[in-house]
């Protein structure tokens, strides 16, 4: 007896050349997209490494300790704005650090009722949307003036120490410092918030069932097992900060000449491309990509570092 | 049932406050309460200002004309409004198919190797990137060689910039996304033939659509208010937009360029401009939330 | 007061109640995990609670310390008496409670901190001023682990096995001389031989402390505790949830030989569901 061959319902049971081809032709259209990532990361740093080239030639390290910044007489010398850089983030941090993680604290460890706590988290992520220029606009229009009685009373104050020692004029570095924390605020309390979270419910637990109170728990036990993520959230926002542009050239004076003051305007690396860039030619170009070569090394090494403390912190942990 | 006498018993259980551990948990949640007040002020403030300042000045000449010249009263700030929306637009038809992309590959066809991983550590890198440096790169690749026609400045570049800003984001949460969708769901459909292609896009994308989704949303939201990367690839322009490969108006520029001009006309322009950026980007922001609780 | 007069003060008073319970109810906001609970918990033995699982039990063991004031919306109705106060009463400091009425846990949980400062932290917010290291040690022995850990008091805790770490977490709770120590099934992320010591770990305890144990173990019961509490739950009329409430509670002996209920019958048979 001949088996009848069944009318083939499966038309496909061996797979066409052409489905194939799509499947194997996406796996490597999806690499090379991810590939873009990486050539945009080497294009970015060959861009800036190319064009500070001439400065680079030119200065030598002397660009990182002399602060004069001379269109006509072709010198240039990053200090002030390296200085910047480096004193209005950490600064900005000193503050947003205890600022951020105290309200993380607040709005995760059950003080209020859970109501509230959703409500000042959302308005903390809120915070995050804000663009930058606007904080600028505000900062010149809004918190500078408000600002300014109180500067002007710290300088007549304490006028002998060099970081107050000249009369606030408008913009300057104070008021840059503090619109840097408000926007480096929401990315600590978010990750401190979530780090804090994260914390197990066994070890509050652990921490209340020997007697401690809130406090104790949160020093000794909730803090300590959340710290890496908190860390490293911390050295992400000095990253932000450092790299912060807007809000900072509109408030921070843009100045290129060196002052110890924090009362003076001053300038960052962000800054100083924002404003001179577009219009700079000649070496002048070329300084100014030295520096944003530097201010690339700088976050590039602090976010490194924060993916480094994570991984660090976390294995004691 | 006995009640031990007192002398047997170390001390009451009665809350003390004079206690120091009490007093001491009062001041630090007194002090947490203050720094909350103080994280969530800003806001409120900025909120406040920008909502008075600008809101007052809303009108329908504000999204038809142009902005007047130095000096003059009045005017709009249409070319800047509709130029947002064309430069983020470039900067979402590229990151968005790159980003999905890159992401699909991290998710769903690397193994873990050092090329995903080369990937994945380039990316948070990029991430990490100053925007402002964003620009300058852009300005050195684009803008100073002319690759477009010949010309210098263009929408299209600002695009492009606001495109690398926006593709770390859109990688990350594909990534993420994916690695959210339960493998038995895709072991399902390879199960009964189907291709690796066709699983992802017909059923591993679409489960991870909303975090997807929320992710580009919120990415596209930053990329609006961004001004750094913008000041020289896309400059500005005080005239309507002709087409992407001109320069461009937008309204974060036009915030920074107005702002710092002694004129009172565009100082109020900048405010105008500040809350219509600022509403489209909360209602960015809103929409994502919903879309997240749309998702639980 | 010294250390040896309390326990002895402790030990003094064993038949006495040492914790009651009345007509305690216990909900998660609108729903209620356990009613009308009425019990007086001896000083100085071992109570078990059992009952299958969704029964309240080990709810009710956290309502003995304030343990449930860290759990959202959990309330609990009723009075919990303790040392002749209502632990629950407004004026009541939780902190002052679980000072004196200690807690092991399911989950072993031992701080992220060195085996030494995992003791130590405890005493030291109780205020403690003796010899710190005599107290370390004198708690890791009483908690039969004092052989394996003496000679690395400095590395974290977590590097312990599943079963030490339970036993550093019983030290941890003896170590702030406690009256009552609470124990939320703590065997049951344990191993055998673990298991095996911790119970007889607790034949030790007793002498000192009050042991009140939540187990899913019966032979467990049998094995460690002088009284035992069965608690059940039922539906609820119209209600989609289950309540619990205590159906016995009696000598270990007699509710296991002889109970008077039909369900705990049922339930120490093994014919229960």
């Amino acid at each position: 007896m001949s088996t009848e061959p069944t009318k083939e319902l499966f038309t496909l049971r061996r797979r066409p050349a052409s489905e194939k081809l799509v499947d194997g032709g996406f796996r490597y259209l999806t690499i090379a997209l991810a590939s873009m990532v990486a050539i945009v990361l080497v294009a970015i740093f060959l861009t800036v490494f190319q064009g500070a080239q001439e400065a680079i030639k030119a200065f030598g390290l002397k660009f990182l300790t002399t602060s004069s910044w001379n269109p006509v007489t072709g010198e240039y010398g990053a200090f002030t704005a390296i200085y910047g850089t480096l004193v209005s983030s950490l600064l900005a941090l000193a503050i947003a650090v205890p600022l951020g993680v105290g309200t993380a604290i607040f709005i995760t460890e059950n003080l209020i009722p859970l109501r509230w706590r959703e409500v000042i988290g959302v308005m903390v992520e809120l915070l995050a949307a804000i663009p930058s220029v606007v904080l600028g606009l505000w900062a010149i229009f809004v918190m500078e003036p408000f600002l300014r009685p109180f500067l002007t009373f710290l300088n007549s104050a304490l006028g002998w120490f060099p970081l107050f020692s000249t009369e606030p004029q408008g913009p300057g570095m104070a008021p840059a410092v503090l619109i840097l924390v408000v926007m480096i605020l929401p990315i600590i309390t978010a990750i401190s918030r979530d780090a804090l979270n994260q914390v197990p419910i066994a070890l509050r637990q652990g921490a209340y069932g020997v007697g401690s109170t809130r406090w104790i728990a949160i020093f000794n036990v909730i803090l300590p097992a959340a710290i890496s993520a908190i860390v490293g959230g911390v050295m992400l926002a000095l990253g932000r900060a450092m790299g912060e542009t807007m809000a900072v050239t509109m408030i921070i004076g843009n100045s290129t000449n060196f002052s110890w003051s924090l009362l003076a305007p001053g300038n960052t690396i962000s800054a100083m491309l924002a404003n001179q860039f577009g219009e700079a030619d000649g070496i002048q170009v070329s300084a100014l990509l030295y520096a944003a070569l530097i201010l690339m090394v700088l976050t590039f090494a602090v976010n490194l570092m924060a993916q480094w403390v994570v991984k660090k912190l976390s294995l004691r942990y | 049932m006995t009640v031990l006498t007192a002398t047997q018993k170390p001390a009451s259980l009665r809350f003390n406050p004079s206690l120091q551990r009490n007093k001491l948990d009062k001041l630090f949640t007194l002090v947490s309460a203050g720094f909350s007040v103080i994280v969530v002020l800003p806001l409120l403030l900025v909120l406040i200002y920008v909502l008075l300042q600008g809101g007052r000045l809303i009108s329908f000449n504000l999204f038809t004309q142009l902005p007047p010249a130095p000096g003059l009263e009045g005017g709009g700030i249409g070319n800047a409004i509709i130029g947002t929306f064309v430069v983020t637009m470039v900067a979402a038809l590229i990151a968005i198919p790159v980003g999905v992309g890159g992401g699909i590959y991290l998710a769903e066809y690397s193994r873990g190797g050092w090329f995903a991983n080369l990937i994945r550590v380039g990316n948070d890198i990029l991430a990490g990137v100053p925007s402002i440096i964003c620009g300058v790169f852009v300005y050195g690749a684009i803008v100073a060689t002319r690759v477009f026609f010949g010309q210098s400045y263009t929408a299209a570049a600002g695009g492009i910039a606001l495109a690398v800003l926006m593709l770390p984001t859109v990688i990350k949460t594909t990534d993420e996304g994916l690695r959210l969708v339960p493998k038995a769901l895709s072991m399902g459909a390879i199960g009964v033939g189907a291709s690796k292609f066709v699983t992802i896009i017909r059923i591993t994308l679409p489960s991870a659509f909303t975090p997807i989704a929320t992710g580009i949303v919120l990415a596209i939201a930053r990329a609006a208010g961004e001004t750094a990367p913008l000041i020289f690839t896309a400059l500005f322009s005080p005239f309507w937009p002709e087409g992407v490969f001109n320069p461009i108006a937008t309204m974060s520029v036009l915030i920074f360029n107005f702002a710092i001009m002694p004129f009172e006309a565009q100082n109020e322009l900048a405010w105008a401009a500040s809350f219509v950026l600022v509403v489209l980007i909360l209602a960015a922001n809103l929409l994502a939330r919903w879309l997240r609780r749309f998702a639980n | 007061m010294t250390t040896s007069a309390l326990q002895h003060a402790n030990t003094s008073t064993t038949g006495q109640t040492c914790l009651a319970l009345e007509k305690v109810t216990i909900s998660y906001g609108s729903f209620e995990a356990v009613r009308d609970v009425y019990m007086d918990i001896p000083r100085g033995k071992v109570t078990a609670f059992i009952g299958p699982s969704g029964c309240g039990k080990s709810t009710v063991l956290r309502g003995l310390n304030r343990m449930n004031d860290l759990i959202e919306g959990c309330s609990l109705r009723g009075r919990v008496v303790f040392d002749g106060q209502d632990i629950y009463a407004p004026e009541v400091d939780p902190v002052e409670v679980r000072r004196r009425i200690g807690m092991v846990f399911q989950q072993p949980n031992p701080f992220p901190k060195s085996i030494y400062e995992n003791i130590a932290f405890g005493a030291r917010i109780n205020g403690f001023t003796g010899d710190m290291d005599e107290l370390v040690e004198n708690s890791l022995r009483k908690a039969f682990i004092w052989d394996e850990t003496k000679d690395k008091l400095k590395q974290s805790g977590n590097s312990l096995s599943g079963g030490q770490q339970q036993r550093l977490c019983i030290a941890r709770a003896i170590a702030i001389e406690p009256e009552v120590i609470l124990m939320d099934e703590p065997c049951s992320a344990l191993d055998p031989i673990s298991t095996l010591k911790i119970e007889e770990l607790m034949h030790e305890l007793k002498k000192t402390f009050s042991i009140v144990i939540v187990t899913h173990n019966m032979q467990q019961a049998v094995r460690v505790s002088d009284q035992t509490a069965f608690f059940n739950a039922e539906a609820v009329e119209g209600g989609s949830g289950k309540v619990g409430y205590l159906v016995e509670f009696n000598d270990t002996e007699k509710i296991f030989n002889a109970p008077t209920q039909q369900a705990t019958q049922d339930y120490v048979t093994g014919r229960f569901g």
